[in-house]
Order: C-alpha cells, then structure tokens, then sequence
C-alpha cells in the first residue's frame, strides 16, 4: 500500500493516454461480455439439457413428424420414466418480428418431463380443463403484458393458415434464471382438431424421462431399434446433444464467436503493450533513479505490472458495467430470437480474469526491460 | 583525513584499492581508471576534478555501487562491495550511499514530500515515522513550507535542495553528488554549496563530489584530481601534503 501513491501517480501522468488506454479495455471487454452472452445463449440449450432427459426424432429430420403411436411402445422401454410429445406450431402473433417459440404438449406428461418449469396447480388445472387454453413463460407474457384470462390469437404458418385463439390460464416459470421463460404451451387436442387430416397422429418429437441418467444409451438405442425399418424410423440422443446439433444449424457460432473474441484479444494485447512500452521509455532515468536510490529489480518490475494491471482492471470492470447494464436491454430487443441473455457471474468473472490476462501479459515486457536496465547507462541518457 | 597512495590497510570510512576499470566499445579497450588508491574518512567533504572523459563519473558510479569494476576492491564502513551481487549491492546503496544528480532527477508527478519519502519507503519506518523523516530532511534544506510542491513549482535551486533532502532522508553513510550545481546559476550554487557545507560541518556528513567549477570544487575539503584515470593530489586541501599523496 505504501507504493500506492507512486504506482497512482504514474497512471494519472498523462491522462489522454490513460483514459484511451481505459476505452480500449472498456470496449474489448463490453465486446467480450456481448460474445460471451451471445455464444450462452446458443450453447445454453446444452448445458443445461437435464442428463436424465433424450429426445426421439423422425430418422430424416425434425420436420418429419413421427407417429403418436410410438408412445406407448417407448413407455414399456424398462428404464423409461415418463414420456411426452411436442409440435412446433411456428405462429405470429400480430407481426412476424413478434417472435416466440410455440409448442402443442401432451399435458398428462409435461410436467414430469420438464419439472424446471413451474406452473401453480390451480392455473395448470384450468389449463387442462380449457380446451383453448394456453400456459406462456413469464417472459413472453411480461413482454406483450398478458394475463390470465386474455384472449390471445396466433396466425399458424403451416398448420392450414388462419387465427387459432388461445386463452391463457396460466404462466410458468424457470426454477433457475438461465431456463427459458419465452415458450408457449397448448393443448394437443386443440392442435388435432384444426390440423388437415393428413396431419393427424403425427406428433413432432419425443421427449423421454429416464430413471437414472446411466441408462441414456441403453434406452436410446433400444429406441432406434424398436423403430427400426419401420416407414418412421427414429433417432434418439440425448437432450445435451439434440441441442448441440440444434445450434449446429445456425453454423458454428462457437468458431465465430471464439475467433473474434481472439482478434479483440490479440488486439488489445499490442495496443497495451505498446502503451506500456512507451511509458517505461519515456520514464527510463526515473527508474533509473529508483534503482539508484535502492529499489530493487523485482520492485521495479511490480510498478510497472501495477500500472498495467490497474489499467486492465479498471477499464475491464469499466466495460463489464456498461455490458451488464446493455445486455438486458439488448435482450429486450431481440426477446424471443436469442433467449437468456444474461451476464452471469462466471462471465463477468471470466471477464475480469480475461482483462487481468491481458494486462499482466502487456505490462511484462516492458518490465522485464525496466528490470534489466542498468543505472548507469539509464542514467546517462538523462 | 583524505589518501590517494595508500595501498595497504587503513581505517578509513572508504578504501580504495588498486581500481580499474575498462571499457569495450566495438575491438577498442578504454582504460577509464588505473590502479586507483583512495582512502576518505568519515566526514571529509572531498571533490573531484578533471576533464571530460577522465573518469570523475565513473568512479563516483563505482563509488556508489552503480557501476563494477574491471580490477580492484572498494570497501566502505568495511563492506567490500566489489563482489556483491546485484541485488545486494541494491541494498546497500538503499542504506549507505546518499545521490544528489546534476538534474535533480526528481520524480515529475511527485510532491516534494513525498520524492523525499521514496528512499524510506523501503525501510520499515511506521507512516507517520516517515512523515517525520520527510519534515526533517526538508526543513534542513529550507524547504519545510514547500512540501506540497511539484517539481515544476519548484525553482532549479529549489529543486536540487529537495534531491539533498532525498539523498540525506534516510541519513546514509556518505553522500555522492554530480555536478549538484552544474545546472544552476551561481547565486543558486552558492546556496546548494553553503547547504552541503553545513551538512558536512553541522551533521557530520561525508560527501564525494564531482565538478568542472573550480569554485564549487574550494569549497571542499580536498580537491583531487582525475587525469587520464589516475588520481593527483590537487592544488587545495585543508589537510597537509606529504609526499606521494594527499595526507
């Protein structure tokens, strides 16, 4: 501490420089909590994919249905817990830019299946009494200002064109922050009676509770083997690794993600360590003058790695404030297309160790030379 | 009492003996000091002349356990620090040797109270001990009311007056200044002079100095001078001469 005031002292010494210094840590890492958000929100699904959970899928893709029939026969699997079924309904409520994700379930079984998603009794009771009810996700029904009892039409895409009405009897919640509140639930009976024809009995996945998590390749396989070479076969996987293959649609948002969190990086690295290295420069006979005077080797090294990582910290706390005040409201914006984005703890965390990095590694070499400088030379340049 | 010639043992608070020192720039050898004997007991105020280039800075350099040298041993209060490492030799300059730079060499966004508290700070002196330290040391300078200054609020006699302060805070075993006035005008080196004088004559300090001023260089003790690395008895001294050296 009693360094301290040297150490502040030198950081304040030209301020332009210190406060452009601090806006390049601030913006790579207000781009670094932005990334990391972004690349949660694709990966999310994943991680937080219960163990104890696969899905069960047309052989050919997830756009073809498989039959409601299959129930049953994945039920009798020993090692099967609970089983229940889902359609993608893909609707627009008053405009397409009104997105959020719409699924017809089997109530009898959604929620021994999915227990992270909380619903009262009550509301789950008039939801299965109400052949047009709906339960939304806190989110969703936040964002358009639902409430129980409203009237919600929703213009199908692919089900035969027109308005369904929904009532909503309810609204669910995630038991932890990152779950999904953007869904929209609704009875797969009311979904059967409106369908074409052609339509009917076809569900569009399986989601299968397991009684323990050691039986997921057991159970998968004897799935797939049920359902061999019938005219649906299927494909099972775990729910971690359905979702993986889900995100791998959009491309590979981690390569993306990765390679330009490495550029901001590298960047940041040679635009502080040039930084340092002109500032050590520039002060070479008064370090000079501090080893002169008795400071040793080491203690000059820790000035200057102080400066460099009092700068990372500052401007990395600086840019992970604006980032946590920014995202919720970037979330907002693209509620319904990217859920969950929230800067966790561990982000923020991984934030500060980053800028932390950053700043050890550029104030290194410039150390190291103020280290070695001898006196006598420095000296003699002053 | 202040020996050029003696290259056996003494008592004296510095003893050198038989000092070179070399350098090598590209296949050219420069000798800078040659068998350099010195022997400056505790409070003589001794200073060095001599043309540009014939070492005075080297040997204050070596003195002060800045620079190695080639051949020879410097003792000091009987520490041989010729063969110390390098940090070693950091910590002994931290409590035995005093610097006072032509340029001041203070630190620009440092108050002069606390350029003054940069030798303490590696001793373990409470904060308010340090304080104390600080207001003593600039109250000798005569600067005890301008301890919130910066450098540049300072003017260069003012300046240097604050480098003393430095270099005498931690009350090393002898004082080395370099050209101390060699940037100020003469009325200002009369002052700086006048405060090295009574830190010599009052506080009982040793200084070994460096200057082209003949009129600085009076005001020691002992003039001793430098000419192509070998060191001759000069044409001033309060001591008496005897042959073979300065005595």
């Amino acid at each position: 501490m009693k360094f301290a005031a040297l150490i502040f002292a030198n950081l304040f010494r030209k301020k332009v420089r210190l406060a452009l210094t601090l806006g390049s840590f601030a913006v790579a890492l207000f781009l670094f909590a932005f990334l990391a958000v972004v690349r949660k929100a694709f990966t999310g699904g994943a991680d937080l994919a219960n163990a104890s959970r696969l899905v069960t899928i047309n052989r050919v893709s997830i756009i073809q249905p498989i039959p409601l029939s299959y129930r049953d026969k994945i039920a009798r699997i020993p090692g099967v817990q609970a089983v229940t079924h889902d359609n993608w309904f893909g609707g627009v409520y008053q405009d397409e830019k009104n997105f959020f994700p719409q699924f017809a379930i089997d109530p009898e079984n959604q929620r021994k299946v999915y227990p992270e998603f909380v619903v009262p009794d009550d509301q789950w009771n008039n939801f299965l009494k109400d052949r047009q009810g709906a339960i939304v996700g806190a989110r969703t029904a936040k964002r358009f200002g639902w409430k129980i009892g409203d009237r919600v039409p929703i213009k199908t895409t692919i089900w035969g064109g027109g308005a369904w009405e929904f009532v909503i009897d309810g609204i669910y919640h995630g038991k932890v922050a990152q779950d999904d509140e953007t869904q929209f639930w609704f009875q797969w009976d009311y979904f059967q009676e409106r369908v074409p024809d052609r339509l009917k009995g076809l569900i569009g996945w399986y989601t299968v509770m397991l009684n323990s998590p050691d039986q997921a390749l057991r159970v998968a396989k004897a799935i797939d083997t049920e359902f061999a070479n019938s005219p649906y076969e299927t494909k099972t996987d775990t729910e971690s690794a359905f979702a993986a293959s889900w995100v791998k649609q959009f491309g590979n948002i981690e390569f993306l993600i990765i390679t330009i969190g490495s550029v901001v990086f590298f960047t940041l690295l040679l635009v502080t360590g040039n930084t340092m290295a002109i500032s050590v420069r520039e002060r070479t006979g008064e370090l000079a003058v501090l080893k002169a005077i008795g400071f040793k080797d080491r203690s000059v090294l820790f000035f200057v790695l102080a400066e460099s990582l009092a700068i990372a910290l500052f401007g990395g706390v600086l840019g992970l404030a604006l980032a946590f005040l920014a995202i919720p409201v970037l979330g907002n914006a693209l509620s319904g297309m990217l859920p969950n984005l929230i800067l966790s703890k561990p982000m923020l965390a991984t934030g500060i160790g980053f800028a932390l990095l950053v700043g050890a590694a550029s104030g290194l070499l410039p150390g190291i030379g103020a280290m070695r400088l001898r006196v006598v030379n420095a000296l003699r340049r002053v | 009492m202040v020996s050029v010639n003696n290259n056996g043992n003494s008592s004296s608070l510095i003893q050198v003996r038989g000092l070179n020192k070399t350098y090598h720039r590209a296949d050219e050898q420069i000798q800078v000091l040659q068998g350099l004997n010195l022997d400056v007991d505790k409070g003589d105020f001794v200073a060095f002349m001599g043309p540009s280039g014939s070492g005075k800075t080297t040997l204050l350099n070596l003195l002060g356990g800045l620079d190695v040298p080639t051949a020879g041993a410097i003792s000091v209060a009987s520490d041989e620090i010729t063969h110390m490492s390098s940090g070693k030799l950091t910590e002994w300059r931290a409590r035995h040797v005093g610097f006072v730079f032509q340029t001041y060499n203070l630190i620009p966004v440092l108050t002069a109270f606390q350029n003054v508290e940069l030798p303490l700070l590696l001793t373990r002196l409470s904060k308010s001990e340090r304080r104390q330290h600080v207001e003593t040391a600039l109250s000798i300078v005569g600067l005890g009311n301008r301890t919130r200054h910066f450098p540049r609020q300072l003017s260069g006699g003012q300046e240097q007056r604050v480098a003393i302060a430095r270099a005498i805070v931690s009350d090393p075993t002898f004082l080395l200044c370099d050209e101390p006035t060699g940037d100020l005008d003469r009325k200002s080196a009369d002052e700086i002079m006048a405060l090295i004088e009574e830190l010599v004559a009052k506080h009982g300090k040793t200084v070994l100095m460096v200057t082209h001023d003949p009129v600085v260089a009076a005001r020691a003790h002992t003039v001793l001078h430098l000419e192509k690395g070998v060191l001759v008895e000069g044409s001033k001294s309060r001591q008496s001469v005897t042959a073979g050296g300065v005595v």
